[in-house]
């Protein structure tokens, strides 16, 4: 096992303005990630998905300690991750690096894109100079910037988006991590170069030995890259398991409909839809009993009172409803 | 053509920007039938919004109608002026934007917007007016409680509906729906293009569905016209085209995407960029991406090619490659 949360809570407190704080003593929190618990094996691709506001972003910069959790722990690789600080978190990077969504903001404009790649390089200690160069131009041919003399010298401005996210990808993996955190890293990508970025990250995968938490709103994304899924709704894990388990035989209301609302490019294969009742609701004052009861199309009177338990029907397939038992 | 409803002949529409001209939609021709829902797909950059705008003389400047004919039913819109394509908009062909939160004033009620646009084109008392927008809600599914709300007290799924009442209020013959759940998670998605397409039969519209999600429009469309690089490069009945794709972007678009309902996908991928439009690729725009293309491709533009009545391919070497496969 290479990473281990329990519990994992965060909530943000919601800004409130300078009159509303005197007039009332209460802060509202919006409960972005509600106690999850889930591990992550080593060289496994374990995605997580959900719909927006889900907690799926926020779980990601959990783990690479970009923010500091409310509650919970994390451990990696039997070490404990929540509390370090400075130094020992610098260390700590080394080992755990993240790719983000966008990366029309997640490189430095004003940064070649060789020294950008290099930076972390640096920041470690761990190369300088011809050093630092040489590991670069290997580093941009493994993710296919070739020539690599001329995306060393470029600026991010003159490369596409899907050079850009390989010049992101080369960053994350030129410290030789083990834990890479995806955090949708194709969706703002053309999508004649989706499949090679993942084409890519599953090379580099099985190349550098890399585990993955891939996140991801496009289930059907997920279903091609990883090996394990948690579905997650309003900062819960509804339902989690070997993706032939969720996917073949979904259990949760809420994934069957999730799965079933999903296109297909295929007009023999129609989809079933299972209708849900309006929206996600707010996860300021989340739904009580089972967050997902007001949706719900199987909920009783139980659901609305009673918070469903994360449970094992069978071989690590894990499922929180009370209609499932 | 008594049945027409719209038919575009040799469009061109140009920007004329600082760097050159980007000629965002390079004769473009097509022609569909009353009632009919052609999807018009293609990546970022394929011109597919700006063919949406071109057909309502909404290209923003510095962007031009170049040439080319657009004949709804018996009038040809680029013959009309500012003031005569007014009585059309919206009341002949309507739009539905891709983000309702910028579509919709921020400072009006949403029962008011609708008002304002049936009080603009039709010669009716605030409260007839008041009575239609009443029912166009109650179409969309909002509550007339509602009417009096203003946007932002409207979820994201509930805006785009307002957006869909507006588009329908003066009974069009013909809906441009410019990426109409692209900012909307999945199962909100559906709802609206169940919605979409109720009301389509229900007002009897025809339809052009601007996507870049190849997946949504098996279930909507009738038609398909897949843009690359400013032209549609095949156009086709939904179900001839994803049985045998014939142009080799189609067939490597639908190969590059991942299916829900498959186990075990492998995904092709499409080398290359897209192409830049102020400086498109000679020949074929496709041939530096194109695993089939020959010295022909390089140098000449392949012509519109018509291998069975109402479909459309544009390649040299669509026949000879269906004899490889």
């Amino acid at each position: 096992m290479i990473l281990k949360v329990v519990d994992l809570t965060k909530y943000f407190p919601v800004q409130q303005s300078f009159l509303e704080r005197l007039l009332s003593m209460r802060t509202d929190y919006v409960k972005a990630v509600d106690g999850i618990n889930f591990d992550v094996e080593k060289g496994e691709v374990f995605s997580i998905a959900g719909e927006s506001g889900c907690g799926k972003t926020t779980t990601g910069r959990l783990i690479v300690r970009l923010i500091e959790p409310t509650d919970g722990r994390i451990f990696f690789k039997q070490t404990e991750i929540t509390s370090p600080k400075g130094e020992e978190l610098r260390k700590l990077r080394k080992h755990i690096q993240i790719i983000f969504q966008n990366p029309y903001a997640s490189l430095n404009p004003q940064m070649k894109i060789g020294d950008a790649v290099g930076h972390p390089l640096e920041i470690h200690g761990m190369a300088f100079g011809k050093d630092r160069e040489q590991l670069v131009v290997e580093m941009l041919e493994k993710v296919g910037l070739q020539p690599t003399g001329k995306f060393y010298g470029a600026y991010p401005h003159e490369l596409s988006g899907g050079e850009r996210q390989r010049a992101a990808i080369a960053r994350a993996m030129i410290l030789n991590p083990d834990f890479i955190v995806a955090d949708e890293p194709i969706s703002m990508i053309d999508v004649s170069l989706r499949a090679k970025i993942l084409e890519l990250m599953n090379q580099l995968k099985h190349e550098l030995n890399l585990t993955y938490l891939f996140i991801t709103h496009d289930l059907a994304v997920a279903k091609y890259i990883s090996d394990k899924i948690a579905i997650m709704y309003l900062g819960k894990i509804v339902e989690m398991g070997r993706k032939d388990a969720v996917f073949s035989q979904p259990k949760h209301p809420y994934t069957i409909a999730l799965l079933s609302a999903i296109g297909i490019p295929n007009p023999k294969m129609k989809r079933k839809h299972v209708e849900l009742k309006g929206e996600v609701p707010s996860p300021i004052n989340p739904p009580s009993g089972c967050r997902f009861h007001p949706r719900c199309p199987m909920a009783t009177d139980i659901c609305s009172k009673v918070e469903p338990d994360l449970l094992d029907l069978k071989n690590g397939h894990l499922v929180a409803c009370h209609s499932i038992r | 053509m008594a049945e027409g409803l719209l038919r575009i002949e040799n469009l061109k529409v140009y920007y004329y920007t600082r760097d050159g001209v980007a000629r965002a939609v390079d004769n473009v021709g097509f022609s569909m039938r009353k009632g009919e829902t052609v999807g018009v797909v293609g990546e970022s950059g394929s011109g597919k919004s700006t063919l949406g705008l071109a057909i309502l003389k909404l290209v923003p400047p510095p962007g031009r109608i170049v040439d080319g004919k657009m004949f709804f039913q018996t009038i040809d819109l680029t013959d009309l002026d500012e003031k005569e394509m007014q009585k059309i908009r919206g009341k002949e062909i309507s739009m539905i934007f891709q983000d309702p939160t910028t579509s919709l004033s921020p400072l009006m009620k949403i029962g008011d917007h609708l008002i304002e646009t049936i009080i603009a084109h039709e010669r009716v008392t605030r409260r007839e007016a008041e009575e239609k927008a009443l029912s166009l809600l109650e179409d969309v599914g909002i509550l007339p409680e509602r009417f009096n709300d203003y946007p932002h007290q409207f979820s994201g799924g509930m805006r785009q509906r307002v957006g869909i009442a507006l588009a329908l209020a003066l009974n069009p013959d013909l809906v441009i729906a410019d990426e109409p759940t692209s900012s909307l998670d999945v199962i909100v998605q559906c709802q609206i293009l169940d919605l979409m397409m109720k009301l389509k039969k229900l007002y009897d519209m025809g339809m052009i569905l601007v996507t870049h999600d190849i997946g949504l429009v098996p279930e909507i469309s009738d038609k398909i016209a897949l843009m690359y690089a400013g032209q549609i490069v095949e156009f086709a009945d939904i179900n001839s085209f994803f049985e045998e794709p014939l142009h080799p972007y189609a067939e490597a678009l639908l190969d590059s995407v991942p299916n829900i309902q498959l186990s075990d996908q492998k995904l092709r991928y499409i080398t290359g960029n897209p192409p830049d439009l102020v400086n498109p690729p000679s020949g074929c725009r496709f041939n530096p991406r194109c695993p089939h293309a020959v010295k022909e491709c390089r140098e000449k533009e392949p012509p519109i090619i018509h291998p069975e009545p109402g479909r459309v391919v544009k390649c040299f070497r669509y026949e000879e490659r269906s004899d490889e496969d």
